[in-house]
């Protein structure tokens, strides 16, 4: 086993703080991470609670092989219900408190109740304790991580905590850790915040020493670091260009959603893209792109570390964002450019420190900052909702005093801080808002990538790419080359990615391996380090069943098959350019499919024998 | 006839000097094929992955159809994001 078979139990109401065993039943059938903190979820919360109330809990998770020396054994989710979506959530990140998490002896923390007064949750190894955060409350998640740093006088603590946007109630607030990596998206840093928990801050000194097989899973995840070194994209293009090399490939295909998705095409791509970030500037001579970086155990390296160029009007007279700091993704880069029309480098890279610094989604705020610009555009919202300012589609001076008006939530920040679909609804134009269950779409048209618009429509937790990536195969030929413009065999190909993701978020890996590995080469990682003969067949099997475990939640949280749905902009508005000129997102040709694949009923309800197939909870 | 020709992240250092934006407008006749640029451009063959005519992607096989005034053929090595 490589679970450390116990979890820490936090209530924040009455601070009692205590240890239970793992449910070592549930992580044979549900692995870690992402499945295991669900079905304790499910057990625990009603799914009808207020997303931030008191009854909603938050977990931190790790998976099987957090910590250990498999390649990307970096990651943790944060589990919960979602306050954009109303549906489940699990943020996924990198960076390195996943690991310091299991090294304490962690396999997932349970935080319950809500703590009257601010608090942060200090774990050294065996030891948890809360401790006041009044002073740490108001800060930026910047400032509260060098303050904790201080306070602890610990320079190897790692921390994740929210920001001032998370305070102020920005419903995609993230929970920000290691400085610069997220569990970003639907909110999850908001119900922290909800309940006056401003940060966890962990130290681990203990390993993770209890592999099943030692020997073989040291020979195991050896051989599997070599395939992603001699895959061409784990081991040279990732690690080169980033996620953002991209940009000019999803331009060139016509399916990059701009101007909140009028257009699938973006004039300035190539500005934004990874070429630019490694062009040096006319100004100092500099690229954009400074390194690239790796979390916790990672041998792919994909993370950017960039600047911004110092005369640049964003941070002229702030020297505080002169440095170092995480850079631009492409889904970053996506949204706060080529959505918002804005194809100024230093600009986006500035609104992503600023995404950080006070732990904010980048994708929703850019998709939010999208559908303001046409509101403005169209009329629904003037100067006078703006303080003056012109919300206009390719303005990089809005977007930059946009991220700042979020980071605090003060004046149209808090408008803006409602996410796409509620500004939308108050400004009277829903139709504007590019989101499905409440979340905001990522960097993909699926007019020009039509598997994934049923991967939108059927998310469990609202519009996402990372639910099931099928560009990898629809744009990209990983493992094999779809027609991206085609929705044949898609139903099947969505349902595959989506278990296979699910199965691969819950043993604490990266979904990026999945360029160059199969579950065929994670599965014998995993059985070396766990009990319960782990073959391919039986991490497909457990995603299958997380997947189910999530809709039934959502079911039960009052969501129905009319949530698997997208904007009627995408499916009556043709693509005006490009490979996909002509065409609308085909989700009625997919959908039916889709739900008999599942085993659903034709409305999309889970059925007595899928649910009893699984042996999913009553 | 013109086509553009577009090379994208590792690829584009084999590019002219004088391109811009990672694309170089370029005359060829009319019996030119894709990878008869692949090969008057000198890219490593385990490099041309993603190989985009008008946006579309050509299967290996189709790399041998002569392309058409205006154009545009983008290439990439093996790339993934998310």
């Amino acid at each position: 086993m490589s679970w450390t078979r116990k979890l820490l139990r936090v209530n924040l109401t009455d601070g009692v703080i205590r240890e239970e065993p793992l449910n070592m039943e549930w992580a044979d059938q549900y692995i870690g991470q992402r499945g295991l903190a669900t079905r304790y979820f499910v057990e625990e919360t009603d799914p009808t609670c207020d997303p931030l109330g008191p009854d909603n809990k938050l977990i931190f998770a790790t998976g099987p092989l957090t910590g250990t020396m498999a390649s990307t054994g970096g990651r943790y989710s944060v589990i919960t219900k979602g306050p954009l979506t109303g549906a489940i959530a699990c943020s996924n990140s990198g960076g390195f408190i996943g690991a310091e998490l299991k090294s304490a002896g962690w396999d997932m923390v349970i935080c319950e109740g809500r703590s009257p007064n601010p608090v942060m949750l200090h774990i050294v190894d065996d030891k948890a304790e809360l401790l006041p955060a009044d002073d740490l409350w108001g800060k930026s998640v910047w400032d509260t991580d060098k303050l904790i740093h201080q306070k602890l006088n610990d320079p190897q603590i790692r921390i994740a905590a929210v920001g001032r946007s998370a305070e102020a109630g920005c419903l995609y607030a993230a929970v920000i850790n290691d400085l610069h990596r997220a569990a970003g998206r639907s909110g999850v840093g908001t119900v922290m915040a909800s309940k006056n928990l401003k940060a966890m801050a962990v130290r681990g000194t203990q390993g993770v020493s209890n592999i099943r097989d030692p020997k073989q899973f040291m020979h195991v995840t050896a051989e599997q670091k070599k395939v992603l070194a001699d895959n061409a994209v784990t081991g040279q293009g990732l690690p080169a260009m980033g996620t953002q090399v991209l940009m000019n490939v999803i331009n060139e295909i016509g399916a990059l959603p701009t101007n909140n998705m009028r257009e699938v095409q973006f004039k300035d791509a190539n500005k934004i893209s990874a070429e630019a970030m490694a062009e040096p500037r006319e100004s100092d001579g500099k690229p954009n792109l400074t390194t690239n970086a790796a979390c916790f155990g990672c041998t792919i390296a994909c993370g950017r570390i960039s600047t911004i160029d110092q005369g640049h009007f964003t941070v002229e007279n702030k020297p505080e964002y002169w440095g170092n700091s995480g850079g631009l993704e492409y889904e970053a880069a996506w949204a706060l450019g080529a959505d918002t029309g804005v194809g100024d480098l230093d600009a986006l890279t500035y609104a992503n420190f600023v995404c950080n610094e006070d732990g904010f989604d980048p994708i929703s705020f850019g998709a939010t900052v999208a559908a303001a610009m046409e509101l403005f555009e169209e009329g629904a919202i003037s100067t006078e909702q703006t303080d003056g300012m012109e919300l206009r589609f390719g303005s990089a001076e809005a977007l930059a005093w946009c991220a700042e008006k979020v980071a605090t939530g003060e004046g149209f920040g808090a408008d803006l801080g409602l996410g796409s679909k509620r500004l939308c609804e108050k400004y009277g134009r829903p139709e504007l808002s590019m989101t499905v269950k409440g979340q905001e779409f990522p960097a993909y048209d699926p007019r020009g990538v039509q598997g994934m618009g049923l991967t939108y429509a059927t998310s469990n937790r609202g519009a996402c790419h990372l639910r099931s990536y099928t560009v990898a195969s629809e744009v990209l030929g990983i493992p094999e080359k779809t027609d991206p413009l085609s929705v044949d065999g898609k139903a099947g190909l969505v349902k595959a990615f989506q278990d296979a993701t699910a199965a691969v978020d819950s043993t604490g890996l990266c979904v990026f391996t999945t360029f160059a590995w199969t579950l065929d080469n994670i599965a014998p990682q995993v059985d070396a380090a766990c009990e319960g003969g782990w073959t391919a067949e039986k991490l497909l099997e457990a995603g299958e069943r997380i997947w189910n475990l999530e809709r039934d939640y959502n079911m039960r949280a009052g969501l129905t098959g009319a949530d698997d749905n997208l904007p009627k902009r995408l499916l009556n508005d043709v693509a005006k350019t490009g490979p996909a000129e002509g065409k609308v997102a085909g989700l009625d040709e997919m959908l039916p499919e889709y739900y008999q694949l599942r085993g659903w009923t034709t409305d999309g309800q889970l059925t007595e024998e899928t649910r009893s197939k699984f042996g999913l909870p009553a | 006839m013109n086509i553009t020709f577009k090379l994208f992240a590792s690829l584009a250092t084999y590019l002219p000097d004088h391109a811009k934006d990672n694309a170089v407008e370029i005359e060829i006749d009319s019996e030119t094929t894709p990878n008869q640029l692949i090969e008057r451009y000198h890219l490593p063959e385990r490099e041309v992955h993603l190989v985009l005519k008008n946006g579309v992607f050509l299967q290996p096989s189709d790399r041998d159809v002569p392309l058409k005034h205006l154009d545009v053929l983008a290439i990439w090595p093996p790339v993934a994001g998310g």
